[in-house]
């Protein structure tokens, strides 16, 4: 099947990557086409960006509606009685949106944000960008073990992500993104927004199984000649860890929404109650993808942690097996807690075995984070970019795992599920954890991928922005949730206007700190200085190829004979030796 | 490992000797190190790939059990609907394309052009039965008695409310079981062309023969487990 296939788009050697044939045309067509892991990754790079501005906006507009609450007022004006209604303020889109409602658009709004940044966002985010542009390079390879499934892959993705804007063009959705039955099954009757919307996720559900597919793969088959497994780059490992799960939990959804979408159109009555169907049956299916889903949108953002810190503090990583393996074991367990999220629609035995096993999470997790921290301990720490977006992981993931210890538990959760108190745990987790992440790696590969080095005052200040707005917006959550607010609602009692202003001023702050960053990048791409081929003294095999890398990655196929955060016995490549002083024995 | 030791070395015939596509002419991806590596890597692609399809029916499954013991009356009910005897006759035809299936790597593997094609047709052919006898005998029946899945069910002597529910997961299942066979013989029919036109396939270059027989036996797997749980037992 493989045998004939022309790996690269030409053969000439030397150029980089993105030399391409002249003209526009035979340009984009040449991009369209390319089965080159790093062409992909670079529009995979762009095309998440773009579904995280949009997942964004949504976000904004949720928190925007939010900014007061809704009030009716009867005033007296002149002779009469004037009612009128303030807080509304998602109201001048209910036309433009064909809804029922302003309450609707704000249901809308919030199952936008979360469908296009969980399904086309956060999910594809690292592994199809970094992931597939960095993973063949840092084991040495060519590419990856299936070149053109991962051009399938890609364009699989971009399908998936036209249907779903197409459902969001024809007006939204409002059943939240889980779709859970029976929101998604009676809402919407006259259209089939959902159906669309659906099919849009399992669609995109195939480009994420061949993407995992492919780096499973390539990690056993492609190693480079000296590369044993203990050799390889942790975020590798955390990638490796990553694809398991999207192999094995992605199908599940897959039949979950292809039976919802015959529930929907053919009324199968599987999760339908009034024939004898079980919604939560559809619950626990969902779940048994989803769960183990966020831990595919965690942990290859833990893997670019593991390189930022040891890259930047000039240390060999802490603990290397034991960070690799509890990538594994995060894998492992996420099969086995799905429960957590339906505690209240089953038994207490199970409740307390789902409640006991989520606890187990928490170990492999800690495990990491000790590790990073006794990384940093004596590290030469560079404050730049980088080193700062994983120094504010550590802050924020930490604050984002510790929450979710009360959401396991049983007696807590009672109060706190269905609460502001799950919307800022998940955010603390999601973006504090795998969006910090994922800008960090972003700007430490940025000169790499590009061949060109970013403003680092612009970064910084970006960094600053960011850390800053999002604590604003979701630190407040917390206490909203523990004071009683429930999630997706778009009104609320007047004691908690205080705690939302503050959220959704910092949601502006959040907007101004990325804004920096695509002007910064913008500037780095049009002006910026020519990057060299190892800007931070890198030991993994990226940093031994140009920036930007040739189209074959490497002039020779490399052979490994350090390990990768070997700081403290080798000159990184390129360096030299002179200006890297290797630091004296303890 | 690829085999070339016991293969007939006929040449062949001099009109596709010289074509890219014969298997003694192809390439390997320019990222390989060697044959053997890409050959290994597809193959595990393969299997992993068949692991996503158990986990996409064991949904089917896993909604079966839980019905199942929910509605054990509807359930006794669902199977006595269907004759046994189509669901046997179509495991036999199965079981056989299966095994013509393997035979078909395995000529492909001695470089027996002949009957590489006659094993592929036999199985292309069974592939065929199989549907005609699940669409003449089976479908169009109970969708002429109105056992239809979901809005269309018009069954008016159902003893039990919940047999319409059994009636989607059949269709549910052995639709989606449906799909698999059509698009296994569509790859085996791809690797039938493909022989008879550049005999694309031999000891060296067998890895599309081979994935397909995967795909297809996993097919097969699949009905071993349905035909059981849907006629068998009550």
């Amino acid at each position: 099947m493989m045998t004939t296939l022309d790996t690269h788009d030409s053969h000439a050697h030397g150029g980089s990557y993105f030399d391409g044939p002249p003209g526009l045309l035979a340009k984009i067509w040449q991009w369209m086409t390319t089965v080159d892991h790093k062409k992909i990754g670079v529009m995979y790079l762009f095309a998440v960006l773009f579904m995280f501005f949009l997942g964004g906006m949504a976000a904004l507009a949720v928190r925007y509606e939010l900014l007061d609450p809704v009030r009716t007022v009867t005033e007296l004006q002149g002779t009469e009685l004037v009612e009128s209604t303030t807080g509304q303020r998602l109201a001048f889109l209910q036309d433009i949106m064909n809804a029922k409602s302003p309450n609707e658009v704000y249901n809308r709004m919030f199952t936008l944000h979360g469908a296009v940044m969980v399904f086309m966002f956060i999910v594809p985010s690292i592994p199809a960008s970094l992931g597939n542009f960095f993973l063949p390079i840092m084991l040495g390879a060519k590419d990856v073990a299936f070149p053109r499934l991962n051009l399938m892959s890609w364009w699989i993705y971009v399908i998936g992500c036209l249907i779903g804007v197409f459902s969001i063009l024809l007006g939204g959705v409002d059943t939240g993104w889980t779709f859970y039955t029976p929101y998604s099954t009676t809402t919407d009757a006259d259209h089939y927004r959902v159906v669309l919307m659906v099919l849009a996720a399992f669609v995109l559900g195939f480009s994420s199984i061949l993407t995992g597919m492919n780096f499973v793969v390539t990690v056993h088959k492609l190693r480079a000649p000296g590369m044993g497994w203990f050799d390889m780059p942790l975020f590798i490992w955390a990638l490796y860890a990553t694809s398991i799960i999207q192999v094995l939990a992605t199908p599940v959804i897959g039949i979950t929404l292809l039976l919802l979408i015959l529930e929907r159109t053919m009324k199968i009555g599987i999760f339908d109650p009034s024939m004898g169907g079980d919604p939560v049956l559809y619950q626990h299916f969902f779940w048994f993808y989803s769960h183990p889903v966020v831990y595919v949108m965690i942990l290859p953002a833990m893997g670019i942690i593991s390189e930022l810190l040891a890259i930047h503090a000039r240390k060999h990583i802490f603990g290397y097996r034991a960070i690799a393996f509890s990538s594994l074991g995060i894998a492992a367990v996420s099969f086995l807690v799905w429960g957590h999220h339906i505690f209240t629609a089953m038994g207490e035995l199970a409740a307390v075995l789902f409640s006991a096993l989520t606890f187990l999470v928490a170990i492999p997790t800690a495990i990491k984070v000790f590790n990073w921290v006794a990384t940093l301990y004596k590290g030469s720490i560079v404050l730049n970019t980088p080193m700062c977006y994983a120094l504010m992981f550590l802050f924020t993931f930490t604050i984002g795992g510790l929450t979710g210890l009360p959401l396991a538990t049983l007696s807590t959760d009672l109060h706190l599920h269905d609460t502001y108190y799950v919307v800022a745990h998940f955010h603390y987790v999601m973006m504090g954890g795998t969006v910090i992440a994922f800008m960090g790696g972003i700007h430490h590969w940025w000169p790499k991928m590009f061949g060109k080095m970013y403003s680092e005052t612009g970064g910084l200040i970006g960094c600053a922005l960011v850390f800053i707005g999002f604590n604003l917006t979701f630190f407040t959550q917390f206490f909203l949730g523990t004071q009683g607010m429930p999630r997706r609602y778009a009104n609320y009692v007047d004691e908690f206007q205080t705690l939302h202003e503050i959220s959704t001023y910092g949601s502006w702050i959040l907007l101004a700190g990325f804004l920096v960053h695509l002007v910064t990048f913008i500037m780095s791409l049009v002006g910026g200085e020519k990057a060299s081929a190892n800007p931070w003294g890198g030991l993994t095999l990226e940093w031994e190829c140009e920036s930007p890398p040739i189209e074959h990655n490497f002039h020779h196929e490399p052979i490994v004979k350090h390990g990768p955060y070997d700081f403290e016995s080798v000159v990184p490549p390129h360096c030299d030796p002179k200006d890297y002083p290797l630091p004296q024995s303890h | 490992m690829q085999t070339t030791l016991d293969a007939d070395t006929t040449p062949a015939p001099p009109h596709i000797a010289k074509h890219p596509l014969h298997w003694r002419n192809r390439d390997y991806g320019h990222h390989w190190r060697n044959r053997d590596e890409e050959f290994d890597a597809s193959k595990f692609g393969m299997w992993l790939f068949l692991t996503t399809e158990v986990l996409l029916f064991a949904g089917i499954f896993c909604g079966y059990a839980v019905f199942r013991m929910l509605y054990p009356e509807a359930w006794s009910n669902g199977s006595h609907y269907l004759d046994w005897k189509f669901g046997a006759a179509n495991t036999v035809v199965l079981l056989i394309s299966s095994f013509t299936c393997a035979m078909a790597v395995r000529c492909a593997q001695l470089n027996q052009q002949k009957w590489l094609k006659i094993n592929l047709v036999i199985t292309l052919v069974c592939a065929a039965l199989f549907v005609f006898i699940k669409l003449k005998f089976e479908y169009m029946v109970k969708l002429g008695d109105g056992k239809a899945p979901g809005t269309f069910f018009s069954y008016e002597y159902a003893q039990n409310a919940h047999e319409q529910l059994w009636w989607s997961l059949y269709y549910v299942g052995t639709g989606i079981h449906a799909l698999h066979v059509v698009i296994g013989a569509s790859l085996l029919g791809y690797v039938l062309f493909r022989s008879w036109k550049y005999q694309a396939y031999g000891p060296t270059e067998y890895t599309m023969v081979e994935n397909s027989a995967l795909y297809w036996h996993l097919v097969d797997l699949v009905w071993i487990f349905l035909f059981p749980l849907l006629y068998l037992i009550h």
